[in-house]
């Protein structure tokens, strides 16, 4: 399952971060990291981008960035 | 005794409290300009203190120093090559697993670090607790505890930083990031390769660049090629050959498994030296989006937020302007009145006075709108705002937070290009500032009014109100061009933190306002004075001017007559004689430079629908784009005095011969054409590159030429005209 299908209010685990090299370098540094869990905090009002709680801190992905992240064990 | 200088370095996250840290160090004085080259803001300032004189450089925000962004490049490049004194890392202590990743790599850069715990006052409130000593041991780095915002712990940090430039100590080569065995085997061999191949020894630890190399870093190959010729090509064939192997191994690119690596025995750390004390209390800042970034409520605030600034810039500080405009009419006259009649008079009152005077008058709307703007970035809202809006920007390509920028044009493109500054990303910087002057600014619409006014009566608003839409759908066609073509490469992903709102601290805001201010006075004002010298120039030269008639001769018989008391009433003789001053001085404008530039043109503005009197009109609005009104009043011989609501120059204008056709191409060139006097100046600084800004002017002429050229052929064709 990709981060984008979370609904708001979902917790899952980072399971895998696709994308090109430096893009998915810079998630990487950002603490997306496998194993890590993630929050959906909400949607923009726009439904693009998605705000997420990961390592305790809120960061704002675009909708089809957060595609490119595979999720497992999602949970509400 | 002199002092000792020494340079000292901040580095830290975005939004981990170091402007506040910064300024709290520097008080006032500190210089902001551009890092040589790129359009990054470079802060610096000075204390001195103990006998030393101490540089304080601000190096640009970065969560990571990997060279992907040009943020991170100068960062690090100034770490690398100034080789400051100390890099002091301000640390979010409230956010510490993701700061220590920046941390973790400024240990790896030979270089003598401090660590500060930043805002962890707040880390208590929810609930954190960190071990600084445990921190300390653990990375053998000294850490010092600040909370910028209430000022406090500078005194502590000041003198370890003072300590810490003093001390011969060794670094510490223990304690750093173990990358697993088999990566670390690679590192060691690749190091040793390097010391065997390079003679001269790199300027850099070489532990380091075998990391970098491992990592594909693209600047530090290039500075292996350049220092370690002529086997700089057989250390990057080595490392191929190393990450090669790792590649298989791992089955995943070397520098991902690295940052995994980081990541691990940044949690080795953070297990360490972090207490939850509590369950985490609650959490204001998430309770505050609930309402500012709700599904609903959201853009109605942000659009209210922005109204409110938008009015409190150019409604509000309309006021000043007054004043200013008033200042500046008073300084020209005293200065008229002053000094003799003659070329050097003309010079300071039409030329400098008038020149600098029309930049000067934008000056609070400066100050204001950066008021606002570091109002939003330092209470957190700005990162907020790109939320919300980066779906609509993202259809031209560009960053949430391109919105503010491309909004304040409709005010002033001036200020406007200059809240570019907040955009990280070069690209996006670029390319909001060349499409920003198509947002219509406050000064083309007299242009509008008057030209609408005049040939569309009743629906004169609509004629104004497609300008600006034209404007907007060009905006959105050219930006898309230009990200496509120009300005291609990977779009800068949306990673994007979303701080804690915190109240901002007054002092920072003002330091804020200042300093953006004091770029736009001292930079732009050198350009826009020599600009309107030569406008200036250019329109009271040539000085001895043939006239079809004896104006001066004619004037003084109707006086004459007048005086000799011949019936005729006061009202018809100075109605005469402001008429025949009317015709000398569009008879003056006609024959000055600008004038035959003006007619030597005429034939290239000829298929838009413009005459030689249109197209002089639009090259005295170089200077600011209301002026177009008044030499049009000039040239169509209704007095120089007019302004947009004249009824006289409105008839004139549809007696010269203009059609609703022509006066609608000529409202479209005048959105378009060259932005000016004082945007390009802007645009100049900001881009930090001639370059741009000829292209700015070049495009956005040609554009304007070819919009306003099919809008009156085609509508001839449709038989419009």
């Amino acid at each position: 399952m990709n981060l984008s299908e979370l609904k708001q209010g979902q917790t899952a685990t980072i399971a895998h971060v696709g994308g090109n090299g430096s893009f998915r370098r810079r998630l990487l540094e950002m603490g997306f990291l496998r194993g890590t869990e993630v929050y959906v905090e909400k949607y923009a009002p726009l439904k693009d981008p998605i705000e997420l709680i990961l390592k305790g801190y809120h960061v704002s992905l675009r909708v089809d960035e957060a595609a490119h992240i595979q999720v497992e064990n999602v949970r509400s | 005794m002199p002092l000792k200088p020494i340079t000292i370095a901040l580095a830290g996250n975005p939004n981990a409290g170091k402007s506040t840290i910064f300024n709290n160090l520097t008080g006032t004085r500190q210089k902001v300009g551009n890092w040589p080259g790129v359009t990054v803001e470079k802060k610096e300032g000075h204390i001195e203190a103990n006998g030393y004189d101490i540089t304080v450089v601000d190096l640009p925000g970065t969560y990571s120093l990997t060279a992907y962004s040009i943020e991170e490049i100068v960062a690090r490049n100034f770490i690398l090559d100034e080789k400051p004194d100390v890099v002091v890392d301000i640390i979010d202590a409230s956010n510490l697993e993701r700061n220590l990743y920046l941390a973790t790599q400024l240990r790896e850069l030979d270089t003598k670090v401090i660590f500060v715990l930043n805002m962890a006052d707040l880390a208590a409130d929810r609930g954190i607790k960190v071990d600084a000593d445990k921190l300390s041991e653990l990375l053998d780095v000294p850490v010092v505890f600040t909370v910028g915002n209430r000022n406090k712990g500078t005194p502590e940090l000041l003198k370890t930083i003072l300590s810490v430039a003093e001390a011969e100590i060794d670094l510490p080569r223990t304690r750093r990031v173990y990358y697993g065995k088999d990566i670390e085997k690679a590192i060691s061999e690749l190091s040793k390769f390097i010391r065997e191949k390079t003679d001269a020894e790199l300027p850099y630890h070489i532990r380091w660049v075998a990391i970098k190399l491992l990592e594909n870093d693209k600047i530090v190959k290039e500075r292996v090629i350049r220092s370690a010729s002529p086997n700089g090509g057989a250390i990057l064939q080595e490392t191929e050959i190393k990450r090669q192997g790792l590649r298989e191994f791992f089955d995943e690119e070397p520098e991902i498994v690295m940052t995994d690596h980081r990541y691990g025995f940044i949690a080795g750390i953070v297990k360490e030296v972090l207490k939850t004390v509590s369950k985490q209390r609650v959490d204001v800042s998430r309770q505050i989006d609930q309402v500012l970034t709700n599904r609903l409520l959201g853009l109605p605030i942000f659009i209210f937020f922005i109204w409110a600034m938008f009015q409190l810039t150019f409604s509000f500080g309309a006021y000043p302007m007054d004043w200013i405009d008033t200042g500046v009419g008073w300084l020209g006259q005293a200065a008229g009145q002053i000094l003799p009649e003659g070329l050097f008079r003309e010079l300071i009152v039409d030329g400098v006075i008038a020149g600098v005077g029309s930049v000067a008058i934008f000056l609070p709307n400066i100050l204001i709108l950066f008021f606002c703007i570091a109002l939003f970035e330092d209470t957190g809202y700005m990162a907020r705002a790109a939320f919300l809006m980066d779906k609509v920007m993202h259809l031209i390509g560009l960053h949430g937070k391109s919105f503010i920028p491309m909004l304040m044009g409709f005010g002033c493109n001036a200020p406007a290009i200059m809240a570019t500054r907040t955009l990280e990303s070069e690209k996006d910087r670029i390319l909001t500032i060349l499409i920003n002057p198509l947002m219509s600014c406050a000064a083309r619409l007299p242009v509008y009014i008057l030209l609408a006014g005049a040939f569309f009566g009743a629906t004169a608003g609509n004629a104004i109100f497609s300008i600006y839409a034209l404007g907007i759908v060009l905006a959105i066609s050219v930006g898309r061009l230009f990200r496509s073509t120009l300005l291609r490469g990977k779009v800068a992903p949306f990673v994007m933190e979303l701080p804690p709102y915190r109240a901002p601290m007054l002092k920072g805001l003002l330091i804020h306002m200042w300093d953006r201010s004091k770029i736009f006075l001292k930079k732009i004002g050198g350009v826009i004075l020599v600009g309107s010298v030569i406008v200036w120039f250019l329109s009271a030269f040539p000085r001895e001017v043939q006239f079809s008639r004896d104006y001066q001769a004619e004037i003084a018989r109707i006086s004459a007559h007048y005086g000799a008391g011949i019936n005729t009433a006061q009202g018809d003789v100075d109605e005469a004689i402001s008429a025949l001053e009317t015709l000398q001085a569009k008879e003056k404008i006609e024959r000055s430079y600008i004038g035959r530039i003006g007619k030597v043109l005429a034939p290239v503005f000829a298929p838009i629908g413009m005459d030689w009197r249109g197209s002089v009109a639009v090259l005295t609005g170089f200077v600011a784009k209301e002026i177009v009104v008044s030499t049009m009043g000039v040239l169509y011989a209704a007095g120089a005095d007019e302004d947009e609501k004249s009824e006289a120059l409105k008839t004139a204008l549809k007696e010269s011969g203009m059609t609703p056709l022509s006066a609608y191409a000529m409202m479209a060139f005048v959105l378009i054409y060259v932005p000016c006097l004082a945007t390009v100046g802007v645009i100049r600084r900001e881009t930090n590159s001639w370059k741009w800004t000829l292209f700015s002017i070049t495009y956005s002429t040609i554009l304007a030429w070819l919009v306003a050229f099919l809008i009156y052929q085609g509508g001839k064709v449709m038989g419009l005209a």
